[in-house]
């Protein structure tokens, strides 16, 4: 029971993301590199977040529960915004590290784009991201135990690996939105990656009510899923040629 | 140390048993022009030098010109093809070298979380003669820095011994010095490692099939590291006997020697390769000046045997300017059983392009491997594995010191990259690998535990 649950909630969350690993990225050497820097870019900013809080709770009386609350909610919110400001840093480092590739590569192009760069990144913050939220739960599943035993949801498990399915994805989509803005001083997509990100953070304190948590994050992932594959080049029409089948540049033929 | 493979073994060679030794991993591949090695370029954008001399020094890196990072490739496109295949072959390399490491920390943190006995204490090595139960911080930190002391004089020693064995070319006596240790580790240590799995499963095996079981494994094993097999099967063998090793650290150090002693290896790693006297330059010169390569039974090699046909090596070519590949050794002691020796190879090399282009018509892409020394495995193991024992059941610092190690071997093969000479693989990644194992055990786990409490997200 305990195993199914393992491999159950091991596969939602971390499902779709191995997927996109291995099929998108494994197979290039200089993607793998960007991934764990950028899983790497992430653990830091959870360091220094962590660090604030730490000194934030360690500062302040252990009894009081409002102030722990409303410590744990500024934590949160400081870890968002630090996390958003270590993607700006990884972006600033990957344009240099374009700019290197540049220089060496024989015909004056990188073999990687900007926006395959910002898929790659922000796949490499989703993957920490998760990583960091699921592991040590699937650890636990594994046990023996009783989920909600103490009148807690009975669902944890399951809404934590949806949860941490849906932030895996949104953190692949926030990047190329993020990236592109930075490329083209959009800063109203800096913005609006940030504020989302924040709402879905925010959200999660609705749990254990997993209406108001769950439901607005995917709503959010659809958005942002839409929108980035808007900034990657797709519109309406390649969506329907796609689903169709069809070839491009080929005279429409009826799906087979 | 991280060392690329390169291209000194000529098929002139006598065949004794030091290119014996050679055959499981390097091709013989024909020497490298001179006049193609004036492009060195790496990974980074500011060092486009051009070399025209043999030597390597870093001085001649360090104060070269340096070519402004916009200007765009000059030179011929044969330059150019060797920079990209200089860029390409870099980030392939890393992860050529991620592989294995990865696969030897997924063997190491799988043991100590399944099986009991290696995260049980049952008494310390002789290195470490100094306890650590006693019941004051400062006298525990005092112990565990005497047990670092005396654990790194040991190394020391032995790796002194060692270059003066080499030096004074005692070579039998090395290789068997070589033959003692990994007879041991592949196995007595793989018996105990396989009874201890046993144990943990409540797996009855009898002991005839035991016997052939170690028997087949240990034996096709010594031949695979020390003569000829298989690439895939030697770098198989070779992660494991690290993994054993480093289980064997994990088990008989002492909780604050281990932290001390990973931190002071690191530091003497530095020295031992970076500074002018350091016994392990000292013997990576010493294998240059011979033009030998160092005993391949104690390094992982990536390299990649390939059969296209080769035109006839240019011995003219092969010279002061050859780039030299011998990895020093590194004599560690390791269990307190006996006294052999797990020689390190802790080298970094810049890779030597080796495509005879300009005289031969046929292009040939050979795969220059990299070689990292398996006391590098060892200590990230040992690391990583330290952090899932000792980390309160939190698998969050095993992952972070796991991206920590990975991103210090990334800056470290940048840096080969950049300088082009013998680098220590293990001051970068270890150091982050600590850094990352505190911070996180100590700073995130608490506030990830009251996140998950509450099941919050960032």
């Amino acid at each position: 029971m305990t195993l199914a649950v393992f491999f159950g909630c091991t596969f939602i969350a971390f499902g779709p993301a191995l997927g996109l690993f291995l099929f998108t990225i494994a197979r290039d050497p200089l993607r793998i590199i960007i991934l764990i820097a950028g899983a790497f870019f992430w653990l830091v900013s959870l360091l220094l977040s962590s660090l604030i809080w730490f000194i934030a709770v360690k500062a302040s009386d252990p009894q009081d529960e409002p102030l722990q609350k409303g410590l744990l909610i500024f934590g949160v919110m400081f870890s968002v915004l630090l996390q958003e400001a270590f993607r700006f840093l990884y972006y600033k480092l990957l344009r240099k590290a374009i700019e290197g590739l540049v220089a060496l590569s024989e015909d004056g192009c990188s073999p990687i784009s900007i926006q395959q760069m910002a898929y790659v990144a922000g796949v490499g913050f989703g993957l920490m991201s998760g990583a960091f939220s699921m592991i040590n739960l699937l650890a636990d599943s594994l046990g023996p135990g009783t989920v909600g035993i103490h009148g807690d949801s009975q669902l944890y498990f399951l809404t934590s690996a949806f949860m941490t399915m849906v932030l895996i994805f949104l953190h692949t989509f926030w990047g190329i939105i993020f990236f592109h803005g930075c490329e083209h001083r959009c800063w109203w997509e800096i913005a609006a990656v940030v504020i989302m990100h924040l709402t879905v953070s925010g959200s999660t304190f609705c749990n254990p009510l997993y209406v108001g948590s769950l439901v607005p994050s995917y709503l959010v992932m659809a958005t942002a899923a839409a929108w980035a594959y808007m900034l990657s080049g797709g519109s309406a029409r390649n969506l329907r040629r796609f689903l169709l089948c069809l070839q491009s540049g080929a005279s429409p033929q009826l799906g087979s | 140390m991280i060392t690329f493979m390169n291209n000194s073994d000529s098929e002139e060679e006598p065949c004794n048993e030091r290119t014996s030794l050679m055959s499981a991993e390097s091709p013989p591949v024909p020497s490298y022009q001179d006049g193609r090695q004036a492009s060195g370029a790496g990974e980074a954008q500011a060092h486009r030098k051009r070399r025209t001399g043999s030597s390597r020094s870093p001085n001649n890196i360090a104060d070269g010109e340096m070519s402004d990072p916009g200007v765009p490739v000059r030179g011929s496109a044969l330059e150019n093809e060797e920079e990209e295949l200089t860029l390409k072959y870099g980030a392939k390399h890393v992860i050529m070298l991620f592989v294995p490491v990865t696969l030897c920390m997924i063997v190491v943190v799988a043991t100590i979380k399944s099986v009991r006995f290696y995260t049980e204490k049952n008494g310390q090595l002789i290195y470490t003669p100094f306890s650590e139960d006693t019941p004051s911080v400062g006298q525990r930190l005092l112990n565990s820095v005497l047990n670092t002391i005396i654990m790194i004089s040991v190394i020391v020693v032995m790796t002194v011994f060692l270059v003066v064995l080499y030096k004074y070319r005692c070579y039998k006596f090395i290789h068997g010095w070589l033959i003692l240790s990994s007879l041991m580790l592949l196995f007595l240590f793989t018996y105990i490692y396989l009874g201890e799995v046993l144990k943990t499963y409540n797996v009855a095996m009898d002991y005839p099939t035991l016997f052939l079981v170690i028997w087949n494994f240990g034996a096709v094993g010594m031949i695979c590291i020390h003569w000829k097999g298989p690439l895939q099967l030697q770098q198989a063998y070779l992660i494991m006997i690290s993994a054993l090793m480093a289980l064997v650290f994990i088990k008989y150090l002492p909780e604050w020697s281990a932290w001390v002693i990973l931190g002071a290896i690191s530091i003497y790693d530095l020295m031992a390769v970076l500074c002018p006297k350091g016994p392990l330059r000292m013997l990576v010169e010493t294998a240059q000046e011979r033009n030998e390569p160092i005993f391949p039974a104690l390094i992982y090699s990536s390299a990649m045997m390939w059969t296209v046909g080769m035109a006839k090596p240019d011995t003219a070519a092969r010279g002061p300017s050859q780039q030299t590949w011998d990895a020093a050794e590194d004599g560690r002691d390791n269990h307190g059983s006996s006294s052999h020796a797990d020689s390190q190879m802790s080298e970094m090399r810049s890779p030597v392009p080796t495509r005879p282009i300009t005289s031969l018509e046929e292009l040939e892409e050979e795969e220059r491997g990299v070689k990292l020394g398996l006391g590098d495995f060892i200590f990230y193991s040992v690391l990583v594995g330290k952090a899932a024992a000792t980390a309160s059941g939190d698998w969050n610092t095993t992952l972070a010191c796991f991206v920590a190690i990975l991103i210090g071997l990334c800056l470290t093969l940048l840096l080969l990259a950049v300088f082009k000479k013998a680098l220590p693989a293990l001051p970068i990644s270890i150091t982050f690998g600590l850094v990352f194992y505190f911070s996180t055990d100590n700073l995130v786990r608490p506030f990830m535990d009251t996140l998950a409490s509450h099941q919050l997200y960032i």
